[in-house]
């Protein structure tokens, strides 16, 4: 097995696990999504208006929710030390937690989507849009979470820090996330879906780099 | 194979935990590294590995591969044992192993040499402090690297698994290894030679 690859099975393993953060974010998920339609009461016009909006902002707070603990328990236990020693490149042992915790934690947020969409009124060709735009965007949100992450591995209670390093940066995927999912918006599907795409990219080459550099200025 | 320190300097935290240190190791020996609390043994030893920068002098490993850095042919056993507690025995020394390797090794030997083969399927927050110290030394009998770091590895370790750690010891050094070990009480290797630190006060 290489060392990529043992890393991304221990990882999966260890969030599938009691006490790991798979379930949390996806019952967070569908727990928020669910409450917003007995908020707003049952006005199906409005709901199908604000549904991709809220599904995206519950898919956003969701998958920065174990995103915490993703170096922080590696840090604890001295993990960190030897993978910092390895001989696999930090930036690609970074990536593929990041990836570990996407497939964990990204992926049951896109299949439950289309579940929780009923709720808020959306018709078939809305749910198909809105799955498609979590796919392609919700890396982008661990991607970017992963700097975060490693700015707050040494800190105790790095969550809150985490949340507010990480949410601003996030702005951008959300709005071309939620303006592609908004078919019956003013814009076409094609300009903000492209550049939902160029963001994931983006941030799938800028998220390793930076958390490797902040991992590695930390632990000196 | 020699690994030798020239001028050793090391700064944490804005203050001088040792200066001006040489030393030299070479295949089949073992250093033990000595000194009162804060005297700096574990940061010599993470220097070593490259988890603190070298703030002056210079770190020299001949005989080794060239292609390699140091932490990459060395084991470094830490105070903490990077175990975790929701994996099995035999998942945590097979993940190591995968991550530390280039191989997948059979991880069975290992955990017979430090007697943990009967509990490979227990999760690994079940085991005692001793048996977790067993199984991160079970990591450097899985992958073999010639340089051993080791930090208080008798720590928590009852008589008979450091008898265990010893026999361990002195196969690796019959097989051409080098050890380095950071220790109050001694490791129980009689040809060890010490390195003293915080003898000299700046």
């Amino acid at each position: 097995m290489t060392p990529l690859a043992a890393i991304l099975v221990r990882d999966m393993r260890i969030a599938i696990r009691v006490g790991g953060g798979a379930l949390m974010g996806v019952l967070f998920f569908l727990v928020v999504v669910t409450l917003i339609p007995f908020a707003v009461g049952p006005n199906l016009p409005l709901l199908k208006q604000i549904g991709p909006a809220i599904l995206w902002l519950a898919a956003l707070l969701a998958s920065l929710l174990a995103l915490d603990r993703l170096f922080a328990a590696d840090h604890e236990d001295g993990s960190l030390d030897l993978i910092l020693t390895g001989r696999a490149p930090l930036e690609l042992v970074v990536a593929t937690k990041g990836l570990a915790h996407w497939l964990t934690t990204g992926l049951p947020l896109i299949v439950a989507a289309p579940l929780v969409g009923l709720l808020l009124n959306l018709d078939a060709p809305a749910e198909m849009t809105l799955v498609l735009t979590l796919f392609v965007g919700t890396p982008a949100l661990t991607f970017i979470g992963l700097i975060g992450a490693a700015i707050a591995v040494t800190l105790r209670r790095g969550g809150l820090l985490l949340a507010v390093i990480v949410l601003p940066l996030t702005v951008p995927v959300l709005i071309f996330g939620v303006a592609a999912a908004n078919t019956a918006g003013p814009m076409p599907f094609g300009t903000p879906f492209t550049i939902l795409c160029a963001l994931t990219l983006a941030s799938l080459v800028v998220g390793p780099f930076a958390a490797a550099a902040a991992l590695r200025q930390e632990m000196e | 194979m020699r690994l030798s320190a020239v001028d050793l300097a090391c700064h944490r935290g804005g203050r001088d935990v040792f200066a001006g240190l040489s030393f030299a190791v070479a295949s089949g020996e073992v250093l033990t590294v000595t000194g009162r609390n804060g005297a700096g043994k574990s940061s010599l030893l993470r220097t070593i590995v490259g988890l603190v920068r070298v703030a002056q002098g210079k770190l020299i490993l001949e005989g080794g591969d060239p292609e390699l850095t140091i932490a990459e042919q060395a084991h470094y056993l830490g105070h903490l044992d990077a175990l975790k507690p929701s994996l099995t025995v035999a998942e945590n020394l097979r993940f190591w192993a995968g991550f530390l390797g280039s191989r997948a090794p059979d991880i069975h030997p290992a955990l017979a040499a430090v007697d943990l083969d009967e509990l490979a399927d227990l999760p690994a927050a079940y085991l005692s402090a001793g048996q977790r110290r067993r199984l991160s030394i079970a990591r450097l009998v899985a992958v073999k690297r010639p340089i051993w770091l080791l930090d208080e590895p008798t720590s928590t370790l009852d008589a008979s698994a450091q008898e265990r750690l010893v026999g361990l010891m002195r196969a690796h050094l019959t097989t051409g290894g080098l050890i380095m070990a950071a220790t109050h009480g001694g490791i129980g290797l009689e040809t060890a030679r010490e390195l003293r630190l915080g003898e000299v006060k700046p």
